[in-house]
Order: C-alpha cells, then structure tokens, then sequence
C-alpha cells in the first residue's frame, strides 16, 4: 500500500514536470534554444497567486487567471526583448547566456519585492482528499494535477495537429527557412510558442506550489531542471516525450526519496537519465538527425 | 631568441598582463590599502580564473557545452583536503604537502574527467550539455552523503552516517557527510594562486597552440573532415576534456584549502556555480583565454564594487549581463558598431583587413 | 582479379538506405597513376559512393581493395591511414583555424611530439613545428595559396578554398585521392587552371586521382577513364571518349 502511495504521489509530481517540460520542449523545438529561465516563470506565476490570493484577498480562480495572464505576457515580453534580437547570432550559446541572465533578473526582482523568506502558499485546489479503502489516501492536489495535464496534453496534441497555427509551429520547428517560405509568419508562431509555454509554466507553478506551499525566489529554478532533463530523456522536441519523461522522472525522484535516500534521490534521477542516454542518445521518442556528408 | 617571441607573443603578452596585475596588488596588499574585503576575494579570484580558463578548453576549444565543471571542481576539493587533513604533520614542510594536495586535486579531477568523457562525449551538443550538468550535480549529492574516518585501523567508508563508520576511541572522521571536511589547513595563498594560473595558463596556451590543440579545434570546426584526415576524434575529446577537468580540480584545491569549512553545497559546486563560470567564459569570449582570465576578474569584482548599491546589486548585475549579451552579438548591435567604427579615423584600416582577395 | 597495377579494385558494392538502394552493383577497376572520373545526373549515388570508399558508410554487400589490401567496413581515419584522402562537395574546411593550420592538420598523422613536448615547448616540439611548417608551404605554393597562409578558412574567397580542401587532402600523403566536384562554383578561367593543377599533382606526388564532376570541359580535358552512375547503378565505363559519345549516357544526363 505504501508503494502505491508514493507511486502515485510521484506520478503527481511527475504531472507537474510534464506541463513544465512541455513548455521547454515546444520552445526547444520551434525556437531551438534551451530558455533556462522557463523554471523562473513558474516563480513568477505562484507570487502572482500568492499575491494576488494571500495579500490582496480576491478570489483563486481570479488569482490564477491573472497569473496565466502575466506569465504569458513576460514569456512573450522576454522572448522579443532578449531572445529574438540574437535569433540570427552565431552560437547558440549566446542566446542560452543571456537566458541565464534574465533567470538572475526573474530571480534577483523577486528577491527585492517579496524577500528571500519563503512564502505559506495556500492551496488553490478545493478538493479535499480522497481516500481508498481506508487505507490509501490521494490528495486533491494530486487528483487535479493529473486531470490538468492529461487535458493540456490531449489539448496541445490537437491544437498541434488541427489547427494552422498549431502547423505552423510544427512546420518552423522542421525547417525555418522553408515555413517563411511559404508564408509563415516566424516571428509570430514563435512569440505564440513562448506565449503557450509560458501560461503552461503559470499553471505548473499553481499546481506545484498547491502540492508543495513553500514558496522562494528560488522555487523554480530546480523543478525547471528537472523538466529540462524530462524533456530531453523523453525526447527533446517531441510532446509525448515531455509527458512521458516527466511522468517518469516524477516517479523515479519519489520513489528513490521513499526507498532509498532523500538525499540521493536527485542523484539517482539524473543517473536514470544518463543511462538512459547512453543507451539511446536522442531520448525514449527522440528523433535522430543525420548530418548529410 | 626572436622567433620565440614572435610565435609566443599572445601567450607571453597574457602572462605579462598577469604578472604585473600581481605585482601591483601584492604591492597594495603588502602596503596595507587593501580592504579586508578585497583580500579576502584575491584567492577566490585565482580559483575563478583557473575555473574559467579550463572551461574554455572545454567549450572554446573543443566546442562542447558543458554545465557540470563544478562537478569536477568538487572532486579536487574533496580529494585534496581529505589528504591533507589526513597528512598534516605527517608530512612538512606545509608546502610540500600542498604540492602533492594539488597534484592529487589535478589528477582524481582528470580521472573523474576522464571516466565521464568517456560516455558523455559521444552525445551530441545539448544532450552533452544536460548529461554533464547531470554528472555534476550526482557528484556534489555524494559528497554529501559520504562518510569517512580514520583509526588504527585504517580508512572506514559509508554512505549512511558516520556511527556506522565503527571507529575506535580516538578515531577521527574526515569527511562528515553534509557536513563536510573541517579544519583542511589553510594553504592558499594569493601567491599560490598566481603561480597555478601562470602554470594553468602555460598548460592550456601552449596545448592550443600545438599538433594536438590543432586537432582538438578541427574537430570542433568539422568533425567529419577531421575524421578524414585520419584524427582519432574520441582521443582527442577526451585528451581535452579530461585536461580541461583535471584543470578545474586545481581550482578546487585552491578553493578547498582557503576555507575552514568544505561542504559540498547547491551553491558551491552545483549546477549554479558551472553556470556561473560558463557566464564568464561567455561574456570573455569563447575561445579567448585571456578574455576568460578578465572576465572572470570583473564578473567577481562587480557584485563586490556594486555593494554601495546593495539591494540591488545583483539586479543590476542581472541587467548588465542581458545587455552586454544583447550589444555584444545582437547582429543589429552588430551593425551598429560596425558603422560607428566607420566613422572614427582609425576605422578605415580595420575594415579593409576584413576580408582579403 | 587483382592486376598488380591496379590500384582500387571494387566489387559488387552496394548500399540501401530504408528501401532505396543509392548504390547498386558498383565495379570500378583503378589503375595507379590513373585520372579516373565518376560522373552521372544528379542524385546518382556518386557522393554516397565516395562515402563508401571513405568509410562513412558501411556497404551492405561487396569488397573495396585498395593496393591488394581489403579496405571494406573500415573507419574513415583508418582508410585515410591507408592511403586515401577524400574532399567534399560541399566544402568541410576548419574555418575558425588559419589556411596554413587547415593543411598543418592534413600532417598531423605524419608528424608528431608528445602533449609533454608541447606543453614545455621542448625541442622536438620546435623541430618537428618547423618541419611542419616547410612542408605546409610547399604544399601552400603548388597551390598558389603561400600568400593567404596566415588568413582564417573562412576569409578565402570561394575557389581558394576549394583548392585548400585538396591541398589539406593532398598533406595526407595518399596513395588515392578523391575529389567531390572540385570544380564547382569555379568560372570556366579558375577551371581552367584547376585543371592544370589536378594533372599536375597527379604527376609530381606520385597519386591515383577519383574524381567526381559535372563540368564537362573538365571530365573531357583530364580524365582517362569515365565510370558513369545513373540511379545508383554504372551505366557504362571506358574511356573518356568513348564514354561521353555513348547514346544512353547523353539520353541519362538530358533526361526523358
């Protein structure tokens, strides 16, 4: 029984990494740039709760519409200001640098107006817990979690698929230079890449937050590397990869905090992914790139 | 005797600039006008620079990502003080058993490299970046979690605690699971640290400049045309890579044995801190050396010297960062620049030598 | 059956990608000291042939000999330590590293000194850096690129890198060398002297020359002997004249 609490736990936790590695994933794949400050986003969205619940009183479904509101818009704001300048820069790393500063900016604003103490968040989840032959007890957090993002990821495989903006995405992420060619606005399917992205980050960061409630200027930073890392074991660039690698890596890092070491139980997430790795290099549903000689 | 000049002259003009940065700053330091606050930072810096330089080998040089050389910072951190701790007294005069510290700190660092080049350098690009920032942050967890004493007996291991190491009475625990190595004698000096990254310097400008170093930038410039003409690829990633590793653990000594307490943190030695020296070799410019060496200096200075703006140094620093990034490789930037050195006098001659027919 | 003076002895190479066979039944019989071209439309298979020879890809069937010696399966830098050395279509130079560098590379397993030696800048490492240098000028001149020595790759105009692709080929010291439409981007002038160049070497360092083209004044001018590819399979061989008079092989490049 208690390997199926924590089995299930983790699984919530892993639900959370999948909306996160999503929006790395799609923003990877379209955009190709590793945008490291996607876990600070996240930090955003829940002050933004906190804020707009804990301090000024209003209403949660308020609190989380106005945070998926801000996040979309500094996701888009970031990417026009910082990113798309150096679109056309030589080294991929540029863009991955300046990332990295507007992760300490993210980071050091939130530090200045909120403090390093963290935060009592309060769940945004109203759902008590349910419990299962009076022996196993699932959270209302971990039931939401998992709905929401089984429907982000049945939603985002459809708007991909059917809609033109969804193709249009898919189309820069195969090939820029032919997608402008056929009239695509790059620019804009990049912008609404970051802007689908960013608001899944706000709603990662509510439910995270809700099943987690302390909350820190540094809250984001390590669940974004975990994602990160979901994303690429499940295959960078691709949307069941993101779900699958998050599910998993959830399950592992949980599993390993419950049999093995709390300590370690990072340790050994990131050694599945190198194994992982090893034995297949592009991720489980990674796509392999052959250079033309 | 002239020639050497000639061939050596960037190398020779980098370590000039070192030497008399040193000069003058032991000259302030010995006369007394250096804050305690500055003094304190001199060792940092050197453990900086190093950390700087031997990234560069790796991402400059070889032209791979890596986010983890914090990892292999902490190996030469861990591994030099546990032997110096271990040898204090046993061994003298002190500078002797620093040396050796520091040659054990290059070498586990190079092993561990070594080891983790071997998989990790058949990935491709940010595969290699995410593997690299794995290995680092597993390598600062076990630190953590590991337990060493020492009694008659000899050495005891363990993961769990440190009674489970069952030493005797009188028996010493070393490394203290999270709680580190304490009291590692405190060798580092601001001069020590001089004399590591001319060596350091020495080490990696002339590896470059060298059949090897040549052979290391061609697989970064064109693997598949390096492979036909007949460079063994895998050998020379890892002769980079490892080197560029056992450099770092270098720095780790550096760091280890300037501190009376050595844990293994998120801050330290995890994916913050291999970040952090990425930023700087970065902003010097990938593949410059000497821009590592300064902006590694700057980019510790600058927080400090912000310190009247306190609140918001690090905001600031933040900015600073995104806006050099922007100015420096925006290709609109770019052009910028580009038409406002036009205009000066001097201008003219540097975009004739552009491009040559 | 190995003639003593043959030089690449093919046989019955052939590859698959997915259910496409790029090279189907390739024979190709080279002599040493021969001009031998390779030419066909397009898409023909003729660079995933040189592939083959080079070790990027490994066949699915059949033998390459080079010099009696059987080449098949093995890795491009053992080929290359073999004898052969290849360019490519489109060009690979290092382009961050300077025009004197890129062919100081094509020596590096010619010669060498330890990491010790370079890193104390002991005497082996100057001697063997000068004699480095000697023979990378040399190389440098036959291809008139001794004044562009200390420029990066990358600032060579267009024909000048190509004719550093081969002077970086040609440092290898191969018995057999391989050009991927050498010509390519070249005015019929720059071709011209490309010619002159190609024979020229083939003469002096002793080489067997592969050559891939589509410029017919080329292929015509230098080459002996003509394999052509159409859809991965050798439509006719012979020599040069005959070949490039024969009715199919127009029909092939002028399409249906």
């Amino acid at each position: 029984m208690a390997f199926l609490s924590y089995l299930i736990n983790g699984i919530s936790l892993g639900a959370v990494y999948a909306i996160i590695a999503l929006g790395y994933t799609m923003v990877y794949g379209i955009a190709k740039m590793l945008n490291f400050a996607h876990g600070d986003v996240i930090m955003v969205g829940c002050y933004t709760v906190f804020s707009v619940v804990s301090m000024a009183h209003l209403p949660v479904w308020l609190g989380i519409i106005i945070s998926v509101a801000v996040c979309t818009v500094l996701g888009v704001t970031i990417e026009a200001v910082a990113y798309r300048p150096l679109r056309q820069a030589s080294s991929s790393l540029t863009v991955l640098i300046t990332a990295i500063g507007v992760s300490y900016l993210l980071q050091n604003l939130a530090l200045l107006i909120f403090g390093a103490n963290s935060k009592a968040f309060t769940s945004v989840v109203p759902i008590k817990a349910v419990k299962i032959a009076d022996k196993l007890t699932i959270t209302g957090e971990t039931i939401v979690t998992v709905i929401a993002c089984i429907i982000i990821m049945i939603v985002l495989t459809l708007f991909v698929n059917k809609t033109k903006a969804g193709r249009a995405m898919l189309a820069v992420s195969e090939d820029k230079g032919a997608a402008q060619l056929m009239g695509i606005n790059v620019n804009r399917t990049i912008s609404l890449t970051f802007a689908i992205g960013s608001a899944l980050a706000a709603i990662a960061g509510v439910l995270l937050c809700s099943a987690y409630p302390s909350l820190t200027p540094y809250t984001g930073s390590m669940p974004g590397i975990k994602a990160f890392v979901a994303a690429v074991f499940g295959g960078i660039g691709s949307i069941p990869g993101a779900f699958i690698g998050g599910i998993i890596l959830g399950v592992i890092e949980n599993l390993s905090k419950a049999y093995i070491s709390s300590q370690l139980s990072d340790a050994i997430v990131f050694l599945v992914l190198i194994i992982v790795l090893m034995v297949k290099p592009t991720g489980i549903l990674g796509k392999k790139l052959q250079e033309k000689v | 005797m002239k020639s050497f000049f000639k061939k050596n002259k960037d190398t020779l003009i980098t370590l000039g600039i070192v030497t008399i940065a040193y000069i003058i700053i032991e000259i302030f330091v010995k006369s007394g006008s250096i804050s305690s606050l500055f003094k304190g930072l001199l060792v940092p810096i050197c453990s900086y620079i190093i950390l700087a330089i031997s990234l560069n080998l790796t991402v400059g040089i070889l032209g791979e990502l890596s986010l983890g050389h914090a990892g292999f910072m902490c190996i030469g951190a861990f591994t030099s003080a546990f032997f110096s701790k271990l040898t204090v007294g046993v061994i003298t005069p002190d500078w002797l058993r620093f040396i050796l510290a520091i040659l054990i700190g290059f070498l586990f660092a190079g092993i561990f490299g070594f080891l983790i080049g071997m998989p990790v350098l058949r990935l491709k690009g940010d595969y290699l970046a995410i593997v690299t920032l794995a290995f680092g942050e597993i390598i600062k967890n076990l630190m953590g979690v590991l337990y060493v004493g020492r009694d008659s007996r000899g050495l005891h291991l363990s993961i769990k605690d440190s009674i489970s190491l069952g030493l005797e009475e009188g028996g010493q625990v070393i490394i203290n699971g999270a709680q580190g190595i304490t009291g590692t004698p405190k060798d580092s000096t601001f001069t020590a640290g001089f004399i590591l990254i001319v060596i350091s310097l020495i080490i990696i400008l002339n590896f470059i400049n060298s059949r090897e170093g040549r052979a290391v930038m061609a697989i970064r410039d064109n693997l598949i045309a390096a492979e036909s003409v007949g460079i063994n690829v895998t050998r020379y990633k890892l002769l980079a890579f490892s080197l560029s590793a056992a450099l770092a653990g270098v720095a780790g000594v550096l760091y280890s044995h300037n501190l009376n307490s050595l844990m293994a943190t998120t801050k330290n030695f995890g994916y913050n801190m291999s970040i952090m020296i990425l930023v700087f070799v970065v902003l010097g410019g990938i593949g410059s050396i000497r821009g590592s060496l300064i902006s590694a200096v700057i980019l510790t200075l600058l927080p400090e010297l912000l310190r009247g703006l306190s609140t918001y140094r690090m905001l600031i620093y933040a900015i600073v960062l995104i806006t050099m990034m922007l100015f420096n490789w925006a290709p609109s930037a770019r052009a910028f620049r580009a038409r406002i050195i036009d205009m000066l006098p001097f201008g003219k001659k540097k975009a004739s030598d552009k491009e040559v027919q | 059956m190995a003639l003593i003076n043959t030089l690449l002895e093919v046989d019955h190479l052939s590859i698959s990608f997915g259910g496409l066979r790029a090279v189907d039944d390739l024979n190709l019989s080279i002599k040493k000291g021969e001009l031998y071209g390779l030419i066909g439309p397009n898409g023909a298979g003729k660079t995933t042939a040189f592939n083959l020879l080079t070790g990027v890809y490994k066949p699915n069937e059949g033998i390459i000999r080079l010099d009696g010696k059987n080449i098949t399966g093995l890795k491009t830098i053992e080929i290359n330590k073999a004898g052969i050395a290849r360019t490519f279509q489109n060009i690979r130079l290092f382009k961050e590293l300077s025009v004197l560098d890129n062919v100081k590379l094509g020596l590096h397993n010619l010669y060498s000194y330890s990491t010790l030696a370079a890193i104390l800048r002991l005497p082996s490492y100057r001697k063997v850096e000068r004699d480095m240098d000697k023979r990378a000028y040399e190389l440098l001149e036959v291809f008139g690129l001794k004044e562009s020595a200390h420029l990066k790759a990358s600032q060579l105009p267009y024909g000048k890198q190509r004719k550093l692709e081969i002077a970086r080929a040609l440092a290898t010291n191969p018995k057999l060398l391989l050009l991927d439409e050498p010509a390519a981007g070249m005015n019929p002038q720059e071709t011209r002297e490309l010619m002159q160049t190609i024979t020229f070497i083939r003469d002096k360092f002793n080489l067997t020359i592969l050559l891939i083209e589509h410029d017919m004044k080329l292929v015509s001018g230098i080459c002996e002997r003509l394999t052509v590819l159409n859809f991965g399979r050798v439509l006719a061989e012979g020599p040069t004249g005959e070949v490039l008079k024969n009715p199919e092989v127009i029909t092939a490049y002028l399409g249906e």
